[in-house]
C-alpha cells in the first residue's frame, strides 16, 4: 500500500522535496503540498485503491501525513469490504 | 468579546485547473465545483480553467475565514458555492458544513472578489462581523 501511496504522491502533491525521502509523519502541506494538488491526490487515490472518500469525512489532516492518508486508506477499504 | 472582520486570501495556479480537467475530467470538476458555477465559466476549457481557478481561490480563501478546526470536518468545496449575479458581480453562498461553521463564527456575509491575470488566478474573501465594531 505505501508503495502506491507514495506513486500518488510523487505523481499529484507537487512536493518541494523528493517523495522516496518523505517520512512518514511529515505534513505534505508544509512540504509543498497545495489545496488545489491535494484534490488531485485524492482522486489518484481513488483511482488506485478503487475507492471514494465521502466528502463529509474528508477533513485536512485526512490527507496530512503519509500515516493518515493509509488510515483512511484502510477505513474505506474496511467500510467497503 | 468583540467581533473583529476576518480576511482570507488564496492563489490558484489556471494550469493546474487545466491539468486536472484533462487528467480527471467530470469527476474533478463535479467533486469540486457546482453546477452554477460551471455553467458560470462555460467556455474553451483554457478560457473556463481560468474562471474555475477563481472560484477554487475563492473557496480556499472562504475556509480561511471560517477557520475549522483541526479535527473538524473540511467543509466540502462545493458547500462554498460562487453565485455570478445577471450583472457580472459574484458572491459566496454557503450550505452545509460551510454555513454551520458560518453561523458558528458569528459570520452573516461575506464579501469576495477575485481576478486572474496570467496564470495566476486570486480571491480575498472578508467576513463582516454580525454587530458594528464601536471604540468602546
Amino acid at each position: 500500500m505505501d508503495d502506491r501511496i507514495r506513486d500518488v504522491l510523487s505523481e499529484h502533491a507537487r512536493l518541494a522535496i523528493d517523495v522516496a525521502d518523505l517520512g512518514d509523519d511529515v505534513d505534505l502541506y508544509q512540504a509543498g503540498m497545495t489545496s488545489h494538488a491535494s484534490v488531485n491526490v485524492m482522486l489518484a487515490l481513488e483511482d488506485a485503491f478503487d475507492i471514494e472518500f465521502p466528502e463529509h469525512r474528508l477533513g485536512k489532516r485526512r490527507l496530512e501525513w503519509v500515516t493518515a492518508i493509509r488510515t483512511a486508506l484502510t477505513e474505506l477499504n474496511k467500510g467497503s469490504g | 468579546m468583540r467581533p473583529g472582520v476576518r480576511v482570507g486570501t488564496d492563489v490558484t495556479a489556471i494550469p493546474d485547473v487545466l491539468a486536472s480537467m484533462t487528467r480527471f475530467g467530470d469527476r474533478y470538476l463535479d467533486r469540486v465545483f457546482t453546477p452554477h458555477e460551471r455553467a458560470s465559466c462555460a467556455g474553451p476549457p483554457a478560457v473556463a480553467a481560468a474562471g474555475l481557478a477563481a472560484r477554487f481561490a475563492a473557496k480556499e480563501a472562504a475556509v480561511k475565514v471560517l477557520e475549522p478546526a483541526p479535527d473538524d470536518a473540511r467543509p466540502p468545496w462545493r458547500s462554498i458555492e460562487v453565485r455570478r449575479r445577471p450583472s457580472g458581480a459574484c458572491h459566496l453562498e454557503l450550505s452545509g458544513e460551510a454555513a454551520r461553521l458560518a453561523s458558528r463564527a458569528g459570520i452573516n456575509e461575506l464579501a469576495l472578489s477575485m481576478s486572474h491575470e496570467g496564470s495566476v488566478a486570486i480571491a480575498v474573501v472578508v467576513a463582516l462581523p454580525d454587530a458594528p465594531i464601536s471604540d468602546d
